[in-house]
């Protein structure tokens, strides 16, 4: 359970993360967090509540607003995956989530970053009103300056996985080199903006141009720790349908089979061109405080229950 | 059986034929990727380590582990014999199985015996508080200007630690086995 002083450091980021979309002209929504149909996502369990079921993400409602006209949407709100528990997870999480249409993700990278630092400078000034913006991790003190490091997933393989990300998908072995071998060494110095992943890695996000074998999906590391998802996304309504058909068709155990989301595929269709990330805001209220577990930056953990 | 996601700190799990505790434990999961359960894991006959990350589908079988109370009899080189209090049945464990309990395991104590597979005595557990004499202390030197606030004795096991300046030898001290650390002193 959090202390006084830990609830005032959850306010204050929640009121920061407001403040810096508001100032960008962003509209925030509240979409329902109990669907009766999700993303068909082979690797995440959603929890049920009678027939429907728990968001995993705020995905297909934010999209469907944003084929509906507005041009920018950002959102707060609680996500639950069930069987997710350890030093980075937990059942219930909170997502911040953003939309910006027209925009590309190397667009979003760029605000990503920009979102994050003020968000630390704004806490920091909470706190002591520091000049220079760093957090400290693992004894490490990681610099917040810009610009933050880029990095395709590919290359990180090459240098850090021992083979490159195309064998390791082949060989069925791309989350484990990623998780023990490549995460352990990102974001130490700066954060970085890992880009370019694998297409059967991003089943939402737009296929690239110049490299039909990669998908316009990043994600971005501080000290180690895979902080938010990003892409380009994908627009074309028949080629979501195929992707989400082989998710649903690959779903492992212990997995309820997902329908087919067929409002959303219909909106889909006018889903102007436009960019999406999903951001553990406990991961970064994690980071920001130096908390070693996101379930001490959580007013209550599930074990506080 | 267990599956993957029972794994935790702490849980004992079966492994070709043997018993293993998990020592440290980890979820992990890329985004959009797989939930991998990483573990260190000892092994509780020979005290082997490895690591080792399991996917959702593993499965893992419960060992067949059994305590039964039994009183510590007397030691002979590097065997420790114990009696089971109700059928009167012997075992010994060897002085390697039997590690750091040693600092604390007097004549007649009643301990915990772990069993694997029903006849294999693989390690004992200790009650929490033992009550151990004092056979050797130093006394305290007034001025110490060290800033210290305890001395160290050694108890009738050999084992030695640190104690309030007012313990002397022949005291009978309370110890907690587990942090191996004084607790109190006890009153005859």
């Amino acid at each position: 359970m959090l202390t006084p002083r830990g609830l005032q450091q959850r306010s204050h980021l929640l009121q920061a993360v407001r403040s810096f979309f508001f100032s960008k002209s962003y509209l925030e929504v509240d979409t329902p967090i109990r669907l009766p149909v999700l993303i068909p996502e082979a690797e995440i369990i959603p929890i049920q509540s009678e027939d429907w079921f728990l968001q995993t993400s705020p995905e297909l409602c934010m999209k469907r607003l944003l084929a509906g006209g507005c041009p920018q949407l950002f959102q707060i709100c609680p996500c639950f995956r069930s069987g997710e528990r350890g030093r980075l997870h937990q059942q219930e999480f909170t997502m911040l989530e953003w939309y910006h249409t027209g925009w590309s993700y190397v667009e979003l990278m760029d605000e990503c970053e920009e979102m994050v630092r003020a968000v630390t400078v704004q806490l920091a000034a909470e706190e002591d009103a520091r000049a220079d913006i760093s957090i400290h991790r693992a004894g490490k003190e990681i610099s917040f300056a810009s610009p933050w490091q880029r990095m395709t997933v590919q290359d990180a393989f090459q240098q850090y996985g021992g083979m490159s990300a195309g064998e390791a998908a082949d060989k069925g072995k791309f989350d484990e080199i990623l998780v023990e071998r490549v995460e352990p060494n990102l974001g130490w110095q700066r954060p970085v903006f890992l880009y370019d992943y694998p297409i059967s890695l991003a089943s939402l996000a737009r296929q690239k141009d110049e490299n039909p074998e990669v998908a316009e999906r990043f994600e971005l590391y501080i000290g180690g720790v895979e902080l938010a998802n990003g892409f380009s996304e994908l627009t074309d309504p028949e080629v979501q349908r195929q992707r989400f058909a082989h998710e649903i068709g690959s779903a492992g155990n212990g997995t309820t089979q997902q329908p087919m989301p067929e409002k959303f595929l219909q909106a889909l269709a006018d889903l102007p061109d436009c960019a999406g990330i999903a951001l553990g805001l406990d991961r970064l209220l994690m980071l920001v405080v130096g908390a070693q577990t996101i379930a001490d930056v959580l007013p209550f953990s599930e074990r506080d229950l | 059986m267990y599956s993957a996601s029972d794994l935790r700190k702490g849980l004992k799990v079966q492994l070709d034929g043997e018993p293993y505790i998990i020592t440290d434990f980890d979820f992990s999961k890329p985004g959009k990727g797989q939930a991998l359960y990483r573990t260190k894991m000892r092994n509780m006959i020979t005290g082997n380590q490895f690591t080792q990350t399991y996917r959702s589908n593993d499965k893992f079988e419960k060992p067949d582990l059994e305590e039964r109370t039994m009183q510590f009899l007397y030691s002979q080189g590097d065997e420790f014999h114990f009696m089971d209090t109700s059928s009167y049945e012997q075992i010994f464990l060897t002085r390697e199985q039997l590690g750091d309990n040693l600092n604390f395991l007097m004549d007649n104590m009643e301990v915990q015996v772990l069993f694997f597979g029903g006849e294999r005595p693989i390690d004992i557990t200790l009650p929490i508080f033992v009550n151990l004499v004092v056979t050797r202390a130093d006394p305290w030197v007034k001025g110490d200007t060290s800033g210290t606030d305890t001395k160290p004795v050694t108890v009738e096991t050999g084992y030695k630690l640190q104690v309030p300046p007012f313990v002397v030898e022949g005291d009978r001290i309370q110890i907690d086995t587990r942090s191996g650390d004084y607790m109190t002193r006890v009153k005859e």
